[in-house]
């Protein structure tokens, strides 16, 4: 067969099949619609062994029709004894044969992207590059610390990313284990209780921009009772947009208000919240007195909690009872009972903290 | 002594029941006790598919939930799939090989009573203060932090019926090796023998493991122990892989009989010997030893690193090779055959393209860098109900209509068993065909709920819709067992009319003593072979003579309820003051019991010629 023959048929099957699958999810979620380089190696395997695989079931279900149709009992043969055969050499040498060839070449880009994956050199040395960016990310019950070691600069919930580069991670989880998981972006690991695991992900900013700027990031590892709400949102910004927000982090400071019912919230909030939540994303307190969600830039947070919709009315909601939007949280019962007044002031208080 | 038939009271009955160490009761035991199981592993699969039907349900607590998933796991892997295997290879395998029992049949007794125990104490924990809810995985941070005893109960219950598999493999092992009748040489065992043989032998290696596991957790929890608290120098990756050296090979322990019962499905009702027979024999062998190879696949997202990751991952392909031998030779099998499509046989070809699709997406799951993005996912999740709903739940319900008549003497009604059939085999596909692609659009596994706007919503309604019609197929299945029973028309030797290995030789249900006189096995598929000679029996290899049989006993349930009480105690060890005491008059009870089985002397009895004569002229035996 002439080559650009197979080459053509190969890219058709591919385009038909990426055509299809295309289909499925959202851009800022699905695994199908890959937004990253990691995401794309992944894509491409996937596509490889479905391709591989589809011939193989091709293969077993033209025999098994055949088979079905062709030699069932039919009227007048009930008695009918057909030749006991015993095997055929030829037959299972040919069954062997072929499909350790096809594995073979699945195996070679599977061994090949792992460790391309694994590769995280360019954190780990000695002096590292100062613009490489470094997150570490600690999960815990229910929601996402994550630090820019190399800036001093702490938040959670929404991770900031810059697009266009490998950003590295360092992972871990400071109560169960759980598992970080952007899935437009790339593959899932576990932030273990016992070590920390590294790997990297890459932002394609084009892409980034057609899934609206934002991906929808998961705990993928069961953690307790709330694991299905324990989401994160990734904003994935130009490298220039991205240094102007850590500029901006590093550099925040709290703004005194005039506003009475603010200062009251202020109050509120220094007074039964401060002990866990940091407002200052410059936070140099060690991570096991970080208990709570940095709150520094609350305000420009995508949503409440990490699922609801960023509003006053759900922040109230939050507020008033955690425990009936998640379920196991570690804020329920933590402070004492808020009147609806000082409920209102600490949402406009909260409301406030803002870097952008 | 004897109980040859004669009519009993239901006291009688149930006594026989708890006292029996006869192979083919054990098994109608295993049947009745899987099944309940089954039946409410089922019940907490529909509450999950109800509460996700639609996004942001509150049909059930987040909290429940994990309960309800976690023993939806555990029920059905450790207290259905498994006992409901032992079952069919307790019904079968000794007629297979032309033996009168096990090697060990009150040992038989106690693997059962043992899973029982188990089995019940797991799911007391639904009254005593909520269920497990650390995922039937059970990873050691979280089902260290959980609140409750529910993992308590998880660690003592599977500890206690993990015994019970562990010597029931044993006990099958040392049968099939030492109990085969005079011919049948490791080469002429059917398909199924060889597959309980195995598998018997991955139980052996598979089964430890899983011990030290839930030893170190039940110290952990329950006497102050620290082999996972990594602030104190323990490790919690440990568990993860002391859990899965067990789990992976588990997947074999209930696919390979699975495996064995299609093998002898498709030759019986395709007329002809199975294809391939030595390299089936092989590609079994081959899969049961590969299968301690990969046990890490289940964990190349924990940071084991790229060299670990990549050695699994090809290991981990090379498996699907022999599969696929397995497969094909069914294919061929069936080839040139005179197929009769019934009941067991419709599963048996379902089967095919089922486990097809669960064979490689397997394959797909062993691509380590791709399966960052399927692991933990329900991709994950359509991929193992594939193969184990998809192969061993089919095979189960095979193996159930198959020999159905050999464990109870009637035949289960064809036609409402292929409306099971079809109810089952579309429902699966509705349920789990979709998930792959939930999974792939990025749904994490075990989640309770999922909000609307993710694109989450139809795959998930489709999957519930699914659900139902599995249940209905049961509903028709549990229609059918009960109009069986009582209306059910007595069958002969043969019910199927083309059965080839020796169980087929001996009356439905098989006589206490299964053979009069034990056979000569001239080749593979011994019965097949007298029966194309025209002969109406097998050939005896031994005169006609007394019959020497073990005596029943209460001890194996003795011995088991000891434990259920000991675990019990320890249970409450820190909360009551009167939980260790309880824990050691269990222990004592147990231990007595086995003093008095050391110390009494049990000739167990014969069944003598006469009555042998008189029970074979009934119609008692072939």
């Amino acid at each position: 067969m002439k080559k650009w023959l197979l080459n053509w048929r190969l890219f058709s099957l591919f385009s038909l099949m990426a055509l299809l699958l295309a289909g499925c999810g959202k851009p800022f979620l699905s695994t199908l619609q890959p937004a990253g380089e990691v995401a794309d190696m992944q894509y491409n395997l996937m596509l490889l062994s479905t391709a591989i695989m589809v011939f193989v079931i091709a293969v077993v279900t033209i025999i098994f029709v055949y088979v079905v149709i062709r030699f069932r009992q039919r009227k007048g043969q009930e008695n009918k004894i057909p030749k006991q055969v015993e095997g055929s050499h030829k037959l299972e040498i040919i069954w062997t044969v072929i499909p350790i060839l096809l594995l073979i070449i699945l195996a070679v880009p599977t061994v090949s992207y792992t460790f391309k994956l694994a590769d995280v050199k360019p954190m780990n040395k000695e002096k590292r590059d100062k613009d490489v960016v470094v997150v570490n990310v600690r999960a815990n019950l229910y929601w996402w610390e994550f630090e820019y070691p190399d800036y001093g600069v702490v938040t959670s919930q929404d991770l900031v990313v810059p697009t266009d580069e490998r950003v590295y991670f360092n992972l871990k989880a400071s109560d169960v284990k759980h598992s970080f998981w952007i899935p437009a972006v790339g593959g899932k690991m576990d932030t273990n209780t016992d070590n920390k695991n590294q790997f990297w992900l890459e932002f394609d900013s084009k892409r980034a921009e057609e899934a609206g700027g934002i991906f929808y990031g998961k705990c993928a590892e069961l953690c307790g009772p709330s694991h299905a709400l324990m989401d994160f949102k990734v904003k994935a910004v130009s490298r220039a947009e991205f240094d102007q927000w850590i500029e901006k982090m590093q550099n925040a400071k709290p703004v005194a208000s005039t506003d009475p019912v603010v200062k009251q919230g202020e109050e509120i909030f220094n007074k039964s919240c401060i002990g866990c939540h940091a407002v200052t994303p410059v936070d140099k307190r060690p991570e096991q007195a970080r208990t709570a969600p940095n709150l520094a830039n609350f305000a420009d947070r995508e949503r409440i909690a990490g699922i609801l919709e960023h509003n006053e009315e759900n922040l109230k909601e939050w507020l008033r009872d955690p425990e009936k939007i998640k379920p196991g949280n570690k804020m329920t019962d933590t402070y004492g009972k808020l009147t609806e007044e000082q409920i209102d002031a600490l949402t406009k208080y909260l409301m406030t903290l803002k870097v952008e | 002594m004897s109980t040859l038939a004669r009519k009993k009271g239901v006291g009688a009955v149930i006594w026989d029941y708890l006292t029996t160490v006869d192979h083919k009761k054990i098994a109608i035991l295993y049947l009745i006790a899987g099944g309940i199981f089954f039946l409410l592993g089922g019940l907490e699969a529909l509450v999950i598919r109800i509460q996700l039907a639609v996004p942001n349900n509150d049909f059930i607590s987040a909290g429940f939930y994990n309960e309800v998933l976690t023993m939806h796991g555990t029920t059905m892997i450790f207290l259905a799939a498994m006992p409901l295997v032992f079952a069919m290879m307790n019904a079968v395998v000794p007629i297979q090989i032309g033996a009168r029992d096990v090697a060990f049949p009150f040992l038989n007794a106690l693997g059962f009573w043992l899973f029982f125990f188990g089995g019940v104490f797991l799911n007391l924990s639904w009254f005593l203060g909520g269920a497990p809810d650390a995922g039937w995985t059970s990873y050691a941070s979280l089902s260290l932090a959980s609140p409750t005893h529910g993992i308590d109960f998880y660690v003592l219950g599977l500890q206690i019926s993990g015994l019970g598999t562990l010597i029931g493999g044993i006990n099958f092992l040392v049968t099939i090796i030492n109990m085969r009748a005079p011919g049948m040489t490791y080469m002429r065992m059917p398909m199924f023998t060889w597959a309980t043989f195995v598998t018997s032998a991955l139980i052996l290696f598979a089964f430890p493991p899983l011990t030290v596991g839930l030893i170190f957790m039940m110290m952990d929890r329950l006497f102050g122990g620290n082999f996972f608290d990594p602030a104190l120098g323990g490790n919690t990756i440990i568990w993860e892989h002391l859990f899965w050296i067990f789990g992976h090979p588990e997947v074999y322990i209930l696919v390979l009989p699975a495996f064995g019962i299609f093998s002898e499905i498709f030759a019986t009702f395709s007329r002809k010997r199975l294809f391939g027979y030595s390299s089936m024999v092989f590609a079994t062998v081959l899969i049961g030893f590969l299968g301690f190879m990969v046990w890490a696949h289940h964990m190349f997202t924990v940071g084991l690193g790229p060299i670990a990751n990549a050695i699994f991952a090809v290991a981990t392909m090379a498996i699907a090779v022999p599969t696929g031998v397995k497969i094909f030779n069914w294919l061929f099998t069936m080839w040139g055959g005179n197929i009769r499509f019934t009941t067991p046989m419709m599963y048996a070809v379902a089967f095919i393209p089922s486990f097809v699709i669960g064979g490689v997406t397997g394959v797909m799951n062993a691509t380590a860098a791709a399966d960052y993005q399927y692991h933990d996912s329900y991709f994950v999740v359509a991929h193992f109900h594939y193969v184990i709903v998809g192969g061993v739940v089919f095979a189960l319900l095979a193996g159930a209509h198959y020999w159905w008549p050999k464990m109870f003497g009637k035949m289960l009604d064809e036609k409402l068993g292929k409306v099971t059939f079809w109810l089952f085999f579309i429902g699966f596909h509705l349920t789990f065909f979709i998930q792959h692609f939930l999974g792939l659009m990025g749904m994490p596994r075990r989640v309770f709920t999922f909000l609307p706007g993710q694109g989450f919503e139809t795959g998930n309604l489709i999957s519930t819709v699914g659900a139902f019609f599995m249940a209905a197929a049961t509903v028709v299945l549990l229609a059918n067992v009960v109009i069986t029973t009582v209306k059910g028309k007595r069958v002969g030797a043969d019910p199927w009319g083309d059965g080839r290995t020796l169980e087929w030789a001996v009356s439905s249900p098989a006589p206490e003593y299964n053979f009069a006189q034990i056979p000569l096995v001239r080749g593979l598929d011994a019965y097949w072979i007298e029966k194309m000679e025209g002969k109406k029996g097998l050939t005896p290899a031994e005169p006609l003579g007394d019959i020497h049989m073990p005596n029943p006993s209460f001890l194996p349930f003795v011995i088991s309820l000891g434990l259920f009480i000991a675990a019990l105690g320890f249970l409450y060890n820190q909360d009551y003051a009167w939980g260790k005491w309880v824990g050691i008059v269990g222990l004592l009870v147990t231990l007595g019991a086995m003093f008095l089985r050391s110390v009494i002397d049990d000739h167990g009895f014969h069944i003598h010629k006469e009555e042998i004569m008189e029970a074979e002229k009934k119609g008692a035996g072939a």
